[in-house]
C-alpha cells in the first residue's frame, strides 16, 4: 500500500508540474483530491488495510494530501495572477487621449503683475492705498508742484470734466491724499495701484493704463533707501541676473529725480529692439518727495524727508509676456486671455 | 535738442568719444536718445567750380558742363539738373567714386558724347535734403564761395562729426543752447569751458538813438529788449562751416543774416530776429499788446488774427512781429536788405506759450521762450549775432545799443548746509566737495561762518531756488550709481491690505475658479451704449460724468454700469468668430452726484456668459446660460460666505429679459441683478446667442459676507432619504416650495434638493412638476423608519394643502 502511494505521489508530482490553467487546476483536484479522487479512495480505503500498516499509511497518505494541497494553492494563486494580467492587458486606454478638464478662468495679465508687485511691496512693508479715478486738479497737479501753466503739465495731456476735475493721469495724487489723512503721523509706506488716463491713443499709447505709486515718509528717508528699495524689488521682480541703474531725471513732485532703468530682460543688456540698442529699459521714475509736495501734504520737511516712485504695469506686463502691441491688452479677446 | 560734438569741441577740450560722451551726459541727467553719425563713405566726390555750360547737341535736357576739380584739372560733365549755373561751386563724384547708393562713376557716354564724371545732388550723396534750400531739393548742390576748389566733400561738410540727440528734461531748457551744454561737459571732463571772444566794431559815425527808439509798453510780458543795428549788410549764403553746424542741429541754412540769428540762438539759448529796417515805420520799436482785431501775416506766409492777451513787437504803425513766436512777412529779411536791426528780447514764458498754444504756431523761438530764458544774456546775444553778421555780410555796426531793461534780473542766493546734502543723499560727502562739485557748473559759493554755503546762482540756471535744487545738482554730478543701497530704518506699517482689498482679491480667485476670465475695460464709454441698451430717456443710468475733451464720442462719458462694456467684449469676439465666452470684470462705475465736483466711485462686479462648453471626446457640450451663471454667483456667495440670498423675479431692468431676470438681495440688503439680456439689446450688440449678464455692487457684497464661518460638526447618527414629487402651478416658485417644505420639516429635515424639474406629456397645461430628494437626520440618534415616513407624508399633505399640489 505504500507503494502504491508513493506512485501516486510521484505521478501526482510530474502533474502539478503541468498544469496551465484553473480547468486543469480543477481537473487535478478532481483526480487526487475529489470524492471519487485516488488519495481520497486510499484514505476511505483503510478500514480494510491491515491493522498494523494502517498508521503508516495513513500518516502517508494526509502528508500527500496535505502536500498537494499546499501546493495547488501556490500554482492556483500563480495562475490567476497571470490569468488577471492577460485579462488587463487587453483593457488598455488611450493615455494620449486629452483629459477632461475643469473649467477655469484667469486673471488679467495686468492683475497678475499688480500682484505680484503688491505681494512685493507688502514683503517689504508696505500697505495698499487707493484713490479716485475722477480727481481734482488739486491733487492730481497743483499739490503735487505743478501749478497752472506749469510747462510740466505738457507732459501728461489729460481729459477734464471741468476746469477743477479731470481723470487722474497718474497715481501720485494719491500721495497727497494719504499724507491728508496720515500727518503727522509717521511713517507712511504705502503703494498705491490703479487706473490712470491720458489723451494719448496709438500703438505704444493707450488713453487708460494702470500705474502703481509708492510712497514713504519717515525721519531721516534718504535716496540711498530709495535705491536700496527699488533694487530688493528690481531683484524680486525680475530675477537676480537683472541689473539696475538711477539715472537723473525731473518730476516736479521729487527732487532728486530718478528714472530706473533695468538692464533689458529680452537681449541681457547686449542691445536689441525691444531696449532701443541701448541694452536698458526704463520701467519706473523716482526721486525724494519735494518739500513742497511734504508742506502740501501736511509735513514739515525740516523734520521729515520721503521717497516716491511710479511704474506703469503694462510696460512690465508686456515685457513679462513678450507682448508688443499695447493695445491687446484691453482687446480682452478670450484666446488672448486664455493664452497667456 | 540736437548738437554737434566737433561745435561743442570749439568751447570745451572733450577727453572722450561722442558715445561715451553720450553715456556720461545721460547719467548727469542730460539724457542723449541717439549718437548720430553720417556712416556712408563719399570717397573720390569733390569740390568742383562750373566753368562752363554748353547744350548738349543731341539731347535737349542735358547740358554739357566744364567742372574744375583742382590741380588744373577739367572735367567734361553731362547734366540734367534746372538748376546748374557757371560760377556755382558744386559736389563731383570723380572715376572711380562710389556712392551710398552703390551707383559707381566712370566715364560714359550719353547720347554720343563723354561725360566723365558726375555732378550730386544731396540726395546721391546720402544727405538729409530737408536742410536745403528749395531749389537745391530738386537739382543738384551748392556750395558757399568760400569752398576751396578740389576739396574732399566728406571734409568740406564736416560729416566725420557726431551728433547728439539730446532729451532734455522741462527742468533743463537751458540746455538748449550749446554753450550751456559745453559746461555740463566741461564738468564732466574736469576741463575749462572757454566762452567765444566777442569783438564789437562799431562805425564811429553812426548812432543807434538816431535810427531807433524802443518802448516797452507792458514790462510784465517783455523785461527786456535789446536792439543792434547793422549797416551795409550783403545778403549771400554763409560760409560753409555755419551751414554745417546749422545743419548738424537740424536747422536749414537760408542766408548769412537769418543764418546768424538761428546760430546765436543755438550757441546761446537766447532766441533772436533780425528786421530789415527799410520797413520799420518811425523809426520806432513799440513792445505792446495786440489791439482788438489786429492781423498779421508771419514769416511763414499765413495770416494769423490776433488777441488783446498776445504780445507783439510793432512798429509806429501795425504789428511787425508776433513777440518771441515768429516774426512779420513785411519786415522779413530780403534779397536786398542792407540794414538789420537785431532784437534780442526776453519774453514771459506763460504768455508765450499761450500765444503759441492758441495760434497752434510753435518755432525753436517759442519753444525757448516758454521754458524761460537767461535775461542776462540778452545783450550779450546782440553783440555776438552784430559781431558776426557784420563779419559775414561785410557791414558795419551802428554805434551803441539800445537796451531797455525794465525787470532786472535779481540776483538768488540759497542757503545750502552740506550736512543735508548727506542727509538727503545718504552719503558722506566732504563740505569742500561739494563746494567744488558746484562750482564747476558756474555756482559761486561763499563760506558762511556756521559751516553752511552761501551759494549764488548764475541767471542761467532758472530752475535752481532752494536748497534741494541743490542738494540734486550734487547728487547728479556727484553720480547716483556711487550712492549706496540701505534699506529704509523705522516703523513698518501696520496694515497690508485693509478688508475691501482682500475681498476684492478674493471674488477674483473664486470667479476664476468658477471659469470666467478677467477682462479689463475702459472706464470711458460711448453715451450711445445707453441706446444700444434700450434705456428709457430718463433712466437713472443715463446720467453720466461727461468728458470735456474726450478722443471721440466712443470714449466721452464714464460708465454708468458695466453690462455695456462686457457686451462690448462679447461683440469684439464675435467678430473673431470667439462665440463662448465667460468672463467678469471688478471695475468703478462712476455715479454724478448733484452739488459735488467729484462723482461717487462704486465699485461693481459684472460677468457674461454666452454659447456653451464645448463637447468633447467623451462628454458633453454644456449650455453656459442663466442658471450656469446663478451657479457660479452661489459658488461666489457660499465662499464669501453670503446667507439669506434671495432671488427675486423682476421685469423692472430696461435691456434685461422681463421673464429671465431676478434681482438678488440677501439679509434684504439689495446685490443686483442677473439675468438673460433682452433678445431687441442681443441684435443691437449683433450677438449671435443668447448672452447672461449679472452685475453685483462690490459694498453691499461685503456688507453681507460674513467673515467668520464656524464649523459644524459632522452627523453621528445615519441618515434616511425620501424623494417626494408633484405637479403644481408653474407660477409657484421652486423656492417657495422649498421654504415651506424646510418649514415643515423642522430641524431633522437635513437637506431638501430639487432633481428634476418637468413640463410637457401627462402635465397639464400652466402646471410643472417638481421632485424633490429630502435627507432626514437627527444629531441625537438614529430615526426610525416610522419616523420618517410619517414626517415624509406629513410635509407631503401640507405640499398638497398649500398649493394645491397633486402628488405623483
Ligand atoms: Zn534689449
Amino acid at each position: 500500500m505504500l507503494e502504491r502511494l508513493e506512485q501516486i505521489r510521484k505521478t501526482a508530482e510530474t502533474g502539478l508540474k503541468n498544469l496551465q490553467n484553473m480547468k486543469d487546476v480543477e481537473n487535478f483536484r478532481i483526480k487526487y483530491l475529489g470524492k471519487k479522487g485516488e488519495l481520497t479512495q486510499v484514505l476511505r480505503g483503510l478500514s480494510q488495510i491491515p491493522e498494523n500498516e494502517r498508521p503508516a499509511v495513513g500518516k502517508l497518505a494526509n502528508e500527500i494530501r496535505d502536500y498537494l494541497e499546499e501546493q495547488l494553492q501556490i500554482i492556483e494563486k500563480k495562475i490567476k495572477k497571470e490569468e488577471e494580467e492577460k485579462k488587463l492587458k487587453k483593457e488598455f486606454i488611450d493615455v494620449t487621449l486629452p483629459g477632461r478638464r475643469p473649467v477655469v478662468g484667469k486673471k488679467h495679465p495686468i492683475t497678475r503683475v499688480l500682484d505680484e508687485i503688491k505681494e512685493i511691496f507688502i514683503g517689504l512693508g508696505f500697505g495698499i492705498a487707493e484713490g479716485p479715478e475722477v480727481e481734482l486738479d488739486y491733487y492730481n497737479f497743483e499739490a503735487l508742484n505743478l501749478p497752472p501753466e506749469h510747462p510740466a503739465r505738457d507732459m501728461q495731456d489729460s481729459f477734464y470734466i471741468t476746469d477743477k476735475v479731470l481723470l487722474r493721469t497718474h497715481t501720485s495724487p494719491v500721495q497727497i491724499r494719504v499724507m491728508e489723512k496720515m500727518a503727522p503721523k509717521l511713517p507712511i509706506r504705502i503703494i498705491a495701484p490703479g487706473r490712470v488716463f491720458r489723451r494719448d491713443d496709438d500703438a505704444t499709447h493707450s488713453p487708460m493704463f494702470h500705474q502703481v505709486e509708492g510712497l514713504l515718509i519717515d525721519r531721516k528717508v534718504t535716496f540711498a533707501d530709495l535705491k536700496g528699495t527699488l533694487q530688493a524689488f528690481v531683484l524680486q521682480m525680475f530675477g537676480e541676473s537683472v541689473r539696475m541703474r538711477l539715472r537723473p531725471s525731473y518730476f516736479p513732485f521729487t527732487e532728486p529725480s530718478a528714472e530706473v532703468d533695468i538692464s533689458c530682460i529680452i537681449c541681457g543688456g547686449n542691445g536689441c529692439r525691444t531696449c532701443s540698442h541701448s541694452g536698458w529699459l526704463e520701467i519706473l521714475g523716482s526721486g525724494l518727495v519735494h518739500p513742497k509736495v511734504l508742506e502740501m501734504g501736511g509735513y514739515n520737511p525740516e523734520e521729515v524727508s520721503g521717497y516716491a516712485f511710479g511704474m506703469g504695469i503694462e510696460r512690465i506686463a508686456m515685457l513679462k509676456y513678450g507682448i508688443d502691441d499695447l493695445r491687446i491688452l484691453f482687446e480682452n479677446d478670450f484666446r488672448f486671455l486664455s493664452q497667456i | 535738442m540736437l548738437v554737434s560734438y566737433n561745435w561743442l569741441k570749439e568751447y570745451v577740450d572733450i577727453n572722450i568719444n561722442p558715445e561715451e560722451l553720450a553715456q556720461r551726459l545721460t547719467m548727469v541727467g542730460l539724457e542723449v536718445s541717439s549718437v548720430n553719425r553720417f556712416d556712408k563713405s563719399l570717397d573720390k566726390v569733390v569740390v568742383g567750380l562750373i566753368e562752363d555750360i554748353k547744350d548738349h547737341p543731341y539731347a535737349s535736357k542735358l547740358s554739357l558742363c566744364t567742372v574744375n576739380v583742382g590741380d588744373g584739372q577739367r572735367l567734361k560733365i553731362i547734366c540734367g539738373a534746372p538748376n546748374i549755373r557757371v560760377g556755382q561751386k558744386v559736389p563731383v563724384a570723380i572715376e572711380g567714386a562710389v556712392l551710398p547708393s552703390g551707383m559707381v562713376i566712370k566715364k560714359v557716354n550719353i547720347r554720343q558724347m563723354e561725360s566723365e564724371g558726375m555732378i550730386c545732388s544731396a540726395q546721391e550723396l546720402g544727405l538729409d535734403a530737408n536742410l536745403l534750400p528749395e531749389e537745391q531739393k530738386q537739382g543738384i548742390m551748392e556750395f558757399p564761395d568760400d569752398v576751396p576748389i578740389g576739396a574732399d566733400v566728406a571734409d568740406v561738410l564736416n560729416l566725420n562729426d557726431a551728433v547728439l540727440e539730446l532729451d532734455l528734461t522741462p527742468n533743463r531748457s537751458d540746455c538748449l543752447s550749446v554753450i550751456s551744454i559745453a559746461r555740463e561737459v566741461a564738468a564732466i571732463c574736469g576741463t575749462e569751458l572757454r566762452l567765444p571772444v566777442i569783438e564789437i566794431k562799431e562805425d564811429p559815425n553812426t548812432n543807434i538813438g538816431d535810427l531807433i527808439t524802443v518802448e516797452i509798453a507792458d514790462d510784465e510780458l517783455c523785461g527786456r529788449y535789446v536792439a543792434r543795428i547793422v549797416d551795409g549788410i550783403k545778403i549771400k549764403p554763409s560760409p560753409i562751416w555755419m551751414q554745417n553746424r546749422l545743419r548738424a542741429s537740424g536747422v536749414r541754412p537760408i542766408n548769412n543774416i537769418v543764418d546768424v540769428t538761428n546760430y546765436v540762438m543755438l550757441e546761446f539759448g537766447q532766441p533772436l530776429h533780425a528786421f530789415d529796417y527799410r520797413f520799420i515805420k518811425g523809426k520806432k520799436i513799440i513792445v505792446r499788446r495786440a489791439e482788438e482785431g489786429e492781423k498779421i501775416v508771419t514769416l511763414d506766409g499765413q495770416e494769423r488774427k490776433l488777441e488783446p492777451d498776445m504780445l507783439v513787437i510793432a512798429d509806429a504803425e501795425e504789428a511787425v512781429a508776433i513777440a518771441g513766436v515768429m516774426g512779420g512777412r513785411d519786415s522779413e529779411i530780403l534779397e536786398d536788405t542792407s540794414t538789420v536791426l537785431i532784437e534780442s528780447a526776453n519774453f514771459n514764458s506763460t504768455s508765450i506759450r499761450r500765444t503759441s498754444r492758441k495760434l497752434g504756431l510753435r518755432s525753436e523761438s517759442s519753444l525757448r521762450f516758454e521754458k524761460g530764458v537767461n535775461i542776462e544774456g540778452a545783450l550779450i546775444a546782440a553783440d555776438r549775432a552784430a559781431q558776426l553778421m557784420a563779419q559775414l555780410g561785410g557791414g558795419h555796426i551802428v554805434k551803441g545799443v539800445v537796451d531797455n531793461y525794465p525787470r532786472k534780473w535779481l540776483p538768488v542766493n540759497i542757503e545750502l548746509r552740506p550736512y543735508k546734502v548727506n542727509e538727503f543723499l545718504g552719503i558722506e560727502l566732504d563740505p569742500q566737495v561739494i563746494k567744488e562739485t558746484l562750482e564747476k557748473i558756474g555756482l559761486t559759493i561763499k563760506d558762511r561762518e556756521d559751516g553752511c554755503f552761501t551759494v549764488s546762482v548764475p541767471p542761467f540756471r532758472l530752475d535752481l531756488e532752494r536748497e534741494i535744487d541743490l542738494v540734486e545738482e550734487v547728487a547728479r554730478l556727484y553720480g547716483y550709481d556711487k550712492i549706496p543701497s540701505t534699506i529704509p530704518s523705522g516703523d513698518i506699517g501696520h496694515i497690508k491690505k485693509n478688508r475691501m482689498q482682500i475681498l476684492e482679491e478674493k471674488c477674483k480667485n473664486i470667479l476664476t475658479a468658477c471659469g470666467l476670465m478677467e477682462v479689463i475695460t475702459f472706464s470711458f464709454t460711448s453715451p450711445k451704449v445707453f441706446d444700444k441698451l434700450g434705456l428709457p430717456q430718463e433712466h437713472p443710468l443715463r446720467n453720466a460724468v461727461t468728458l470735456a475733451n474726450p478722443l471721440s464720442e466712443e470714449t466721452s462719458i464714464l460708465r454708468t454700469t458695466l453690462i455695456p462694456n462686457l457686451l462690448e467684449v462679447a461683440q469684439r469676439n464675435t467678430h473673431r468668430k470667439v462665440n463662448n465666452l465667460r468672463i467678469f470684470e471688478i471695475g468703478r462705475i462712476f455715479l454724478p452726484i448733484e452739488g459735488q465736483e467729484l462723482p461717487r466711485e462704486e465699485t461693481v462686479i459684472a460677468g457674461l456668459i454666452m454659447g456653451a462648453l464645448e463637447k468633447g471626446w467623451n462628454w458633453e457640450s454644456q449650455k453656459l446660460d442663466f442658471f450656469y451663471l446663478k451657479g457660479v454667483l452661489e459658488e461666489l456667495f457660499e465662499h464669501l460666505n453670503v446667507g439669506d440670498v434671495v432671488w427675486e423675479p423682476t421685469s423692472d431692468y430696461p435691456g434685461m429679459h422681463p421673464g429671465k431676470t431676478a434681482e438678488i438681495k440677501a439679509k434684504g440688503i439689495y446685490l443686483g441683478f442677473i439675468g438673460e439680456i433682452h433678445p431687441s439689446v442681443i441684435e443691437n450688440f449683433e450677438l449671435p446667442t443668447q448672452a447672461s449678464v449679472f452685475q453685483i455692487n462690490f459694498e453691499a457684497l461685503a456688507q453681507t459676507s460674513e467673515s467668520v464661518k464656524m464649523y459644524r460638526p459632522l452627523p453621528k447618527y445615519p441618515s434616511a432619504e425620501r424623494d417626494m414629487a408633484f405637479i403644481v402651478s408653474e407660477n409657484i416658485p421652486a423656492a417657495e416650495i422649498e421654504k415651506a417644505i424646510r418649514e415643515v420639516g423642522g430641524k431633522i429635515l437635513k437637506s431638501c434638493r430639487i432633481f428634476d424639474v418637468y413640463k410637457g406629456r401627462q402635465i397639464p397645461e400652466g402646471k410643472r412638476s417638481l421632485a424633490f430628494s429630502l435627507v432626514y437626520q437627527a444629531e441625537d440618534r438614529t430615526l426610525t423608519d416610522e419616523e420618517v415616513d410619517a414626517l415624509h407624508e406629513r410635509i407631503k399633505s401640507e405640499m398638497v394643502k398649500r398649493f394645491s399640489a397633486q402628488l405623483r
